[in-house]
């Protein structure tokens, strides 16, 4: 910065300068503001490489006096083990409860957010009419834009005691506890909607005209036309959508600590409580462990294992996205 | 769409009424049509509907609160009578002046308010400059190169990477530094009229949780400035080359102004995502139950009589809205959850003010700019 006012106030001062000198320094100012320009966008790669030094110090390979979480865990506990108790006297490091809590709750998120996006983008895209959509995209944008937060508290404030309850206790008398996987389930749900709905839209409307228009000649209905023409054609960017979204699902964090509960349990019951991998970390480190102990690195270990499960997923849906994609003239 | 598809549709499918019996399956077909399309009708809206619902319950509870079974034992008149007199509900213009408190009729969010504040200013600070920068060279400077390309992977991985992670960075390197300072140093900085004392590592201090979150949204700008200057046409770039400017000369009067209005709402939609994130301030460990504000600036007048809590405010131990609404909603005491209600009901508020504010901008220049 002081080098380019340099140069500009030089350039005010000597008009007698030779114009080879003057056009030097402009071009010197040029180079640094290239330079500054290269080093901002350097420091994303800086960012992935912090992210994966973090994660090979403090679960990997230790350096030098501090040991990694998998030098004092051996990797096949970690991934066979069926009991997560690192606060207990008596040490159990299996990931497998907490990622059947996650799962579990992506899931039943999937189950619900992935249909009605999808639903949602054909109707937008295929049924609905300008106006209705000039109102309907910015509401959904609006969704998207909700805090995670505000879901947990509408899960244990409203669709707990609102929704599952009554259904569930009152209807077939199964006992709902107040934190439970399905209600944090479905507030997951609800929040990958606008993500499927919008690049699932983008998908489908990419879907040239033409081909619309062969369906309706064949006789097609506009259902026809919609699900056997479009759908198809549009397949891998709904599958991407399908996967970027499920992939925040596993990585969502408040809403499914608030939601979830936070008692990391092998089970197949979504009316329990359930804790996460995201919830397991947030729990960890509110509880003040120190630097350096067993607990403290195990929370690396569960970002780890979290870090690969969804850069696997965002990798697979660009493959996917790219790999597939039908390239229409 | 730039074909209304009714019209196709009117032609070659005949109403209903007029077919004739002996076409069932055609009636069929069409039958399972309006199911889907009604399907497809009803998802559209169920989300909003959950919305809706969201917001009306959030909202009530955060104007009442909870109903209290009558106590069978008065075990002291005292505390009886003062549940008779009337109170102002959870969300008040008390709620908005107060510090937290462990009586909930007497919690406040001004901390909140205020960390969240400096949160958005600071990660404003440097994610914008940052975040512009890139997205300049990315378009601007940069050939389609494999470097273009690496960094351009890298950023739509990054932007997939749950903002827990992000928390463990930030715990990391801005709150223990890689465990670089064996114990914690404080460098002060002399400014001649005043100093100022920089935390090292930064510890849980108002810099860290802000340098975490700028990290965060950083992918977030960078794709949006992107697609902003992307849609810069490129003859405004030849006429300004072809007027003599150099390249920089050309992006800095024609390129940036012309993009501002996307940038702009790329930003505030950044930094809306930034106010609400919760996860990754939990994990470096910023506080939840606080009673100061970041450098003791409790209201804009503070700033002018004590200018030097500008300086300490950075480096301050700090809580935020999002994090003050989990304290609450995990509080045993029901009292709390309405506390919270109300909590939320505020952070709501000031991100739909800000989601309006990036939707008229970007309103008002897509109006104006014609290429």
């Amino acid at each position: 910065m002081s080098f380019a006012d340099v140069a500009v106030s030089l350039k005010g001062q000597t008009v007698a300068m030779s114009l080879r000198k003057q056009f030097s320094l402009v071009q010197a100012k040029e180079w640094c503001i290239k330079v500054a320009l290269i080093a901002c966008a350097s420091l994303s790669l800086v960012t992935t490489l912090a992210i994966v030094y973090t994660f090979i110090t403090e679960a990997l390979v230790g350096i030098a006096p501090n040991t990694a979480f998998f030098q004092d865990v051996s990797p096949v506990d970690f991934l066979t083990d069926t009991k997560w108790s690192p606060q207990f006297s008596e040490k159990h490091f299996g990931i497998l409860p907490l990622l059947c809590g996650t799962l579990m709750i992506a899931g039943i998120g999937g189950l619900i957010g992935l249909p009605i996006g999808l639903a949602a983008a054909i109707y937008l895209s295929e049924y609905a009419k300008p106006k209705l959509r000039r109102i309907v995209k910015p509401l959904l944008e609006v969704l998207a834009g909700i805090p995670s937060i505000v879901y947990g508290y509408f899960a244990i404030a409203f669709i707990t005691p609102h929704i599952l309850r009554p259904i569930f206790q009152g209807l077939f008398g199964i006992e709902v506890e107040f934190f439970n996987a399905m209600s944090a389930g479905i507030v997951v749900g609800v929040m990958i909607i606008p993500t499927v709905c919008s690049l699932s839209e983008d998908a489908l409307r990419s879907v040239p005209r033409s081909l619309r228009e062969a369906g309706y000649a064949l006789g097609s209905t506009k259902f026809d036309v919609s699900l056997k023409v479009v759908v198809p054609a549009a397949l891998s960017g709904i599958i991407a959508s399908f996967l970027l979204a499920l992939s925040r699902a596993i990585g969502e964090t408040m809403a499914v600590c608030i939601a979830g509960g936070n008692k990391p349990q092998l089970s197949f019951n979504p009316l329990v409580s359930m804790q996460t991998m995201t919830a397991y970390i947030v729990n960890a480190s509110l509880g003040d462990t120190p630097a350096g102990t067993i607990e403290y690195k195990s929370l690396y270990a569960v970002a780890f294992s979290l870090f690969v499960i969804t850069l696997a997923m965002n990798i697979l849906a660009q493959r996917v996205m790219k790999r597939f994609r039908e390239v229409y003239e | 769409m730039n074909v209304p598809t009714d019209r196709v549709d009117a032609v070659i499918a005949p109403p209903v009424q007029s077919m004739k019996l002996h076409e069932p399956a055609l009636v069929m077909r069409h039958r399972i049509g309006k199911v889907f399309e009604w399907t497809c009708f009803c998802s559209t809206w169920f989300g909003i509907v959950v919305l809706a619902m969201l917001l009306v319950s959030v909202t009530i509870q955060a104007l009442s609160w909870p109903v209290k079974p009558k106590p069978t034992v008065t075990t002291s008149s005292a505390t009886a009578k003062a549940d008779v007199k009337p109170q102002s509900p959870p969300l008040s213009t008390a709620f908005l002046t107060s510090y937290d408190s462990r009586r909930p009729r007497e919690a406040g969010i001004i901390a909140g308010l205020w960390g969240s504040l400096w949160l958005l200013v600071l990660v404003g600070l440097f994610a914008v400059p940052i975040g512009v920068g890139s997205a300049l060279y990315l378009e601007e400077y940069s050939n389609e190169g494999r470097w273009k390309q690496i960094i351009q992977v890298n950023l739509s991985n990054l932007a997939g990477v749950p903002s827990i992670v992000y928390g463990i960075l930030g715990l990391t390197a801005f709150v223990r530094m890689f465990g670089f300072f064996e114990s914690a140093k404080t460098a002060v900085i002399n400014l001649g009229i005043t100093t100022i004392d920089i935390p090292l590592p930064f510890d849980r201090s108002v810099i860290a949780g802000a340098l975490t979150l700028a990290l965060l949204v950083l992918p977030t700008v960078i794709v949006a400035a992107q697609e902003a200057l992307r849609a810069v046409p490129g003859s405004i770039r030849t006429a300004s080359y072809a007027l003599g400017a150099t390249q920089w000369q050309t992006i800095r009067h024609q390129v940036i102004p012309a993009a501002m209005p996307g940038i702009m709402t790329g930003i505030i939609l950044a930094l809306s995502r930034a106010m609400g994130e919760a996860a990754p301030l939990m994990l470096i460990g910023a506080l939840t139950y606080v009673r100061y504000c970041p450098g003791d600036i409790e209201t804009f007048g503070d700033i002018w009589r004590d200018p030097h809590g500008l300086l300490e405010a950075p480096f301050s131990k700090f809580t935020a809205l999002p994090l003050q609404i989990y304290n609450w909603i995990n509080h045993p005491n029901a009292d709390f959850h309405h506390i919270a209600a109300a909590g939320i009901v505020v952070l709501l508020v000031i991100l739909l003010v800000m989601n309006t504010a990036a939707i008229l901008i970007r309103h008002r220049f897509q109006k104006r700019t014609q290429w």
